[in-house]
């Protein structure tokens, strides 16, 4: 393929450009008009430069508490990542040594990608109400005094992390799957064959060669929570995460004020994925560093 | 299905030599191998059963939540789709009506309201196809075929993907300051004189909710196609070349077949997404367009349960019908 650059080469490129532009262009424009004046509205042009939005943003958006629904997405993704990374990475080791049904869960892990995910959402949201009413039909027949005033099981950490789970699962079982067929099961080998036994293997040599992978499952795991909405819609309590809220807020906010969270939210994201991203790149220089100490 | 997309690891074997593999997992208590093991001492090697239990282990967690929040779910909104309602609660008696007021009036001659909003939906997933597939394979082409420093390929892909990890209903309103009557098209439209009264219609309408669609998903077609394209012999290439192919020809005989399970696959996402999609529907129509997965909340929103189930069954039915189409169309299973 080493010719000169052709026709093909620059139109191409010329697409690539256009297709960047076109997805980062408006939000690039959405952070620029977060800084719009006081006085200045949804569009163009800016009327000064200010933090008015955000320090409105600060105090609040009408009813809504968003910076309760910030903490909540931010600490439900966090639990979702934890979980995602060790079962992704355990999943990935059993497929690895194989067992009676890996089929069968692979084909859920890629159906529970395909089937639309307001239908998964209504399963489970179906599923907590029809568990609520069994458990208050229990405690209208028995009397039993701790069941008398239970409200419902559908919350953040059961229905809603669940729902999460079924959309990051997937993903990370993809990418554990990539990563092992990548990696030489010498190294294990060669761990055993001097004593180490399988949990050392594991903590000394499997998780150290794989740590960039499980950051990025990790990534993955995060971002798809703090950003999920179509999943979480149905199967939510009361208590919104902040994209439920943002998607809310879309018809009801006619000031920049919104810009100015979308900016807050794809900080947040940003610094997500930059951490990650580093992370990666500074465990790949340390192992390349460790490498070369060991020359 | 399209589980035969994926390539499954392949199953370690022979870690200890002799019959100690996974052709015989389920063989009780294997006799000492007649010839000494391979690799010497015996004990080193992990003994088989604790290694099988362990797999399952390892793989409880993930089975079981599959099969709580995916299985169960599914099958209680078959059920429930079965279910009589009223306005204060659901019944637990069988009826096949929430499917007749599904399909109420579709044999007639108007059509009826449910074929219209999938008819409405098919359009949009046709739309965005027509739109993502070429746009994607040509990116993902650019980017595996005349890239050529492996570090640059990378960056670029990333920038491609970093978006996607950002807020949907985020890039969604971003698009108001450009698309709005007063926004920046219509200005500059405007300030070049070529339109006198602002165009109404950029935003909230099909070409808005069309135009979200392809700036959401198209990075679902290029990661997919990309993947293909990356694994493709370049020694192919080169021969068609010798041969004497053209650009064209290698493009259509050699490249186009290599890339079909990465084109299946990216466009089994973009349908699915697509077909279920409320949001984007909805902001961007600015809740006047009517989806399959806007009547489904809709009727979540109202209570109305056993009827949003039968609603799901369809649209669920609809998507496995389409997957199962595509991939009838491109013959997975020859291609793997």
């Amino acid at each position: 393929m080493d010719q000169p650059r052709g026709r093909a080469f620059y139109l191409l490129a010329a697409v690539f450009a256009l297709y960047v532009l076109f997805l980062y262009g408006p939000t690039l424009t959405i952070l620029a008009l977060s800084f719009q004046g006081p006085s200045g509205g949804l569009t163009f042009p800016m009327n000064g430069i200010s933090t008015h939005w955000f320090a409105k943003l600060w105090e609040g958006v009408g009813v809504v508490d968003i910076w309760a629904a910030l903490r909540r997405s931010l600490a439900l993704g966090l639990v979702v990542m934890a979980l995602t990374v060790g079962i992704a990475f355990y999943a990935g080791l059993a497929f690895r040594k194989g067992f009676w049904g890996a089929g069968l869960v692979f084909a859920l892990a890629v159906s529970s990608l395909i089937v639309p995910s307001i239908v998964v959402s209504l399963g489970i949201g179906l599923e907590f109400r029809l568990l609520d009413d069994a458990i208050k039909a229990l405690a209208a027949a028995t009397g039993w005094g701790f069941l008398q005033d239970h409200g419902t099981l559908m919350g953040l950490y059961s229905s809603a992390l669940g729902a999460h789970l079924t959309w990051t699962l997937p993903f990370g079982l993809l990418i554990m799957f990539a990563v092992f067929n990548r990696f030489d099961p010498a190294y294990e080998e060669a761990a055993r064959d001097l004593g180490a036994s399988g949990p050392q293997t594991l903590r000394h040599v499997v998780v150290p060669i794989l740590a960039p992978a499980l950051v990025g499952v990790a990534l993955f795991g995060f971002t798809l929570s703090f950003d999920e909405l179509a999943r979480t819609s149905q199967a939510i309590g009361g208590r919104n995460t902040l994209p439920l809220e943002l998607q809310g807020l879309t018809t009801t906010v006619t000031t920049p004020e919104i810009y100015a969270l979308g900016t807050v939210t794809t900080a947040v994201s940003g610094l997500v994925i930059g951490t990650a991203l580093g992370l990666t790149l500074w465990l790949q220089k340390r192992r390349a560093r460790r490498a070369l100490a060991g020359l | 299905m399209s589980g035969l997309t994926f390539p499954l690891p392949p199953v370690e074997r022979g870690r200890g030599g002799g019959g100690a593999d996974g052709t015989a997992p389920l063989d009780p208590a294997p006799p000492p191998p007649p010839a000494p093991p391979p690799r010497g001492e015996e004990s080193r090697v992990a003994p088989l059963r604790p290694r099988r239990a362990l797999a399952y282990l390892q793989a409880a967690p993930l089975a079981l939540i599959f099969l709580i929040f995916l299985v169960i779910p599914l099958v209680l909104t078959g059920i429930v789709s079965l279910w009589e309602y009223n306005e204060y609660e659901i019944i637990p008696a069988l009826t096949l009506q929430n499917y007749a007021d599904v399909f109420d009036g579709c044999l007639s001659a108007d059509l009826c309201t449910t074929l219209r909003t999938y008819l409405s939906t098919v359009k949009f997933v046709a739309l965005t196809l027509a739109i993502t597939l070429p746009l994607g394979f040509a990116i993902a082409y650019f980017l595996a075929f005349h890239i050529r420093s492996g570090t640059v390929r990378m960056g670029l892909f990333l920038l491609c993907t970093i978006p996607f990890w950002t807020s949907n209903v985020i890039r969604m309103i971003s698009w108001i300051p450009l698309l709005g009557r007063n926004g920046l098209i219509n200005d500059t439209l405007r300030a070049l004189g070529l339109i006198r009264q602002p165009i109404e219609g950029l935003l909230y309408s099909d070409f808005a909710v069309v135009l979200a669609f392809v700036h959401l998903d198209t990075v679902f077609m290029i990661v997919p196609i990309f993947n293909s394209l990356a694994r493709i012999d370049r020694r192919l290439i080169e021969a068609a070349r010798d041969c004497g192919a053209s650009g064209a020809q290698i493009l259509w005989t050699v490249i186009l077949p290599l890339a079909k399970p990465g084109i299946a696959i990216g466009t089994i996402f973009v349908t699915t997404l697509v077909m279920g999609d409320f949001v984007t529907v909805g902001v961007m129509g600015g809740q006047q367009i009517a989806s399959v997965g806007k009547v489904i909340q809709v009727q979540m929103a109202y209570l109305q349960f056993p009827a949003a189930a039968a609603n799901a069954m369809v649209l669920l039915a609809a998507v496995l019908l389409m997957i199962l189409g595509l991939t009838r169309m491109i013959d997975l299973r020859r291609e793997l």
